[in-house]
């Protein structure tokens, strides 16, 4: 069934106006998601870089292709680039900037001009901590602990720390942006209980940008401040102590992995309903659960820790603190499966990707149980085990869910169909790339491998290499996207308002929306996720 | 005061306008407190200097908050943005003493 062609071209948020500094000083929230949608794509393919070069390292036993302060370098800087400049931004600043105005019905978030601010923060940040790695590079590991980062470092590590400080406040006002749109603005009749899950989770993963991020501003200029002026904060010498970094760090950081896996939570639940054609099971406890992920999440933090030298006695609260996390994630993904349960399902490209979001969460999720045992975490702390957990977890998490959300709302974006077979081989490659690359790492965690070597004994070589095989797949899988997005935006299909026959005041209006999105303010008088009342039609496109 | 956050959501206007009198008490209430503060400094009570300096900073800021910057006047939305605020640092204070005050506290004899 062909929803209204397009005859003549609706203005739209595209086509409304031209010209570098209609973008550079626009002040519309989906502009905004479009300029972060380039700026973090340039630095994913930038970290992805790094990342193939530690993997073509770790083919051989020795430490051939680079020295190990080389080696050091990249992947400090492969972790603060995918983190900091990547993750932390992907759904959030780009889906989430580009659909929370029009899933709560409003014309554009709160504060549109602290939006752009956001926006020039982020790249004066990047451009910093580019500008450290270019003179010299960073050593210290994305987690900065000192005294690498202090007392004993002669890399850029300030100039590092001030860009993420500075990216910090990026973070800070997307949160708040989101916060009081979804406090504020919410269209007629959207009460908090028909609020889609997507805007549930920003939400959540808002609350802790705005209470986590000063956190880390301030612990990365009190380095940068000990450094500069000898100031005793962490340096024993001066008074100071060194765990109290990590502290102040992980207080942060732990956290911050939920700003990076919420918003793909609330990616997942829009795509599961719509492609199982059902509401949401247990929606309350979906919605709820984001917000426990997100207090919660505050109270577990020393659980990287453990063999550090904290107190056993604080090291018994946090291992069980730690195991009450996984409860409000379970709580997800036993209900994604259950709203699949008896829906109807048709396998299209978003949720191919949500099919491998929810099993690679669930393992990288329960080895986070294993983790924080405390007498296991001994024996596998500071091992490739960690690696293939946080992968699995960021990686066959949030990439996973951010590549879903993509292609779910590419229409959306930019009116056009991407093309659906290659788009299901390259989530099939992503998915069998993904798992050859870390589940060996799993195998060598058990095994004892250290992390941040750039030689091991030649006993470990195979797992080595089938994991860079699989980095390669891995990367065809993600450069396939990149040529066939760009190719639909000329030759695609024309997406209609609502190709996938989905509920949401998203697709109740064109695509590209226009500028202001809605021509009159939506009422809403329905729940979410209205699938069972809807008429059964078939999804338009990708058969 | 719950009427006048009331209406301030309505109109959402953030604008109150408080007699100058009371801005000029709190200012003489903080003069005071500074005052507080550097004689006590002068004196040797021990551990006790640093707590005392720390109680009068925290009732200098909550007085700073609620009156030059509005928040007794704010939406509760506001209000709860604040008390969140406060309650997370005493989280990262609370949970990090977990580790310091027990740190010391061996688990074999002779250690
Ligand atoms: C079910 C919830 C989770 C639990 C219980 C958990 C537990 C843990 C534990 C105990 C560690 C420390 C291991 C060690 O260093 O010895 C760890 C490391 C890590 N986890 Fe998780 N985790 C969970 C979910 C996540 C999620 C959702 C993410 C990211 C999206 C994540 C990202 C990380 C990262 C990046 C590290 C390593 C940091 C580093 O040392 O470089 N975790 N996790
Ligand atoms: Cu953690």
């Amino acid at each position: 069934m062909a929803t209204a062609v397009q005859i003549v071209e609706r203005e739209n948020y595209l086509n409304s106006n031209y010209g570098i500094k209609s973008w550079l000083l626009t002040t519309d929230h989906k502009r905004i998601a479009v300029l972060y949608l380039i700026s973090i794509t340039a630095m994913f393919w930038l970290g992805g870089f790094f990342a193939m070069m530690i993997r073509l390292e770790l083919l051989t036993p020795a430490g051939d292709l680079v020295s190990s302060d080389t080696y050091n370098k990249l992947f400090t800087m492969h972790g603060i680039i995918m983190v900091f400049f990547f993750l932390i931004p992907s759904v959030p600043a780009v889906l989430g900037n580009f659909l929370v105005p029009l899933m709560v019905g409003a014309k554009d978030l709160a504060f549109p001009r602290v939006n752009l601010l956001s926006w020039y923060l982020y790249m004066a940040g990047a451009i910093t901590a580019l500008t450290a790695m270019v003179t010299g590079g960073v050593d210290t590991g994305w987690t900065f602990y000192t005294p690498f980062s202090t007392t004993y470092s002669n890399t850029h590590v300030i100039g590092a720390a001030i860009g993420i400080f500075i990216a910090g406040f990026s973070s800070i006002l997307t949160g708040l942006n989101f916060i009081v749109t979804i406090h504020r603005m919410r269209a007629p009749g959207m009460t908090w209980r028909r609020l889609p899950l997507f805007c549930w989770s920003n939400y959540a993963a808002a609350v802790i940008m705005v209470l986590g991020t000063p956190v880390i501003a301030i612990t990365l200029l009190l380095v940068a401040l000990e450094r500069a002026f000898n100031i005793g904060v962490f340096n024993p010498q001066l008074g100071g102590d060194p765990l109290l970094f990590q502290h102040l760090f992980w207080f942060y950081s732990h956290p911050a992995v939920y700003i990076m896996i919420l918003p793909g939570m609330g990616v997942i639940s829009e795509i599961v309903c719509c492609f199982s054609r059902k509401r949401a099971f247990g929606y309350e406890f979906i919605a709820l659960a984001s917000i426990a992920i997100a207090v919660l999440g505050f109270l577990v933090w020393a659980h990287h820790m453990f063999v550090a030298g904290i107190s056993v006695y604080a090291a018994l609260v946090f291992s069980l603190l730690s195991y009450l996390v996984a409860i409000p994630s379970a709580v997800k993904v036993f209900n994604w499966t259950a709203t699949m349960y008896k829906g109807s399902i048709s396998y299209n490209t978003p949720m191919l990707y949500a099919f491998g979001f929810i099993g690679l969460f669930t393992v990288g999720g329960l080895t986070g149980i294993f983790l924080s045992s405390l007498g296991l975490d001994v024996h596998v702390h500071d091992t490739y085990f960690v690696i293939a957990h946080f992968h699995y977890v960021m990686v066959g998490g949030m990439v996973m869910a951010y590549m879903a959300g993509l292609h779910f709302w590419w229409p959306k974006i930019t009116g056009k169909m991407y093309p659906e077979a290659w788009a299901k081989l390259s989530a099939l490659l992503v998915f069998v790339g993904f798992n050859t690359t870390f589940f060996p790492l799993f195998i060598l965690g058990y095994m004892g491998s250290p992390r941040r070597y750039h030689a091991y004994p030649p006993e470990f070589q195979v797992l080595n290499v089938l994991s860079t095989a699989g980095a390669s797949i891995l990367a065809v899988g993600y450069v396939l996207p990149m040529i066939y997005f760009v190719w639909s935006l000329r030759y695609g299909a024309d997406a209609g308002p609502n190709p996938w026959n989905a509920t949401g005041l998203e697709w109740m209006t064109s695509s590209p929306p226009p500028t202001h999105n809605f021509d009159e303010t939506p009422v809403v008088t329905w729940e979410a996720y209205d699938y069972e009342h809807q008429p059964q039609e078939e999804i338009t496109v990708g058969h | 005061m719950a009427e006048r956050a009331e209406h301030n959501e309505e109109t959402g206007s953030v604008g109150h306008i408080a007699p100058a009198k009371l801005y000029v008490a709190i200012w003489a209430v903080l003069m005071v407190l500074t005052l507080t503060t550097v004689l006590v400094s002068m004196v040797d009570i021990g551990p006790m200097n640093i707590v005392v300096a720390l109680v009068i900073a925290t009732i200098k800021g909550t007085l700073v908050v609620l009156f030059f910057m509005h928040l007794r006047y704010s939406p509760k939305l506001t209000m709860a943005t604040v008390i969140a605020a406060v309650f997370w640092l005493f989280l990262l204070l609370s949970l990090t003493m977990t580790d310091y005050l027990t740190r010391a506290w061996s688990t074999y004899p002779g250690h």
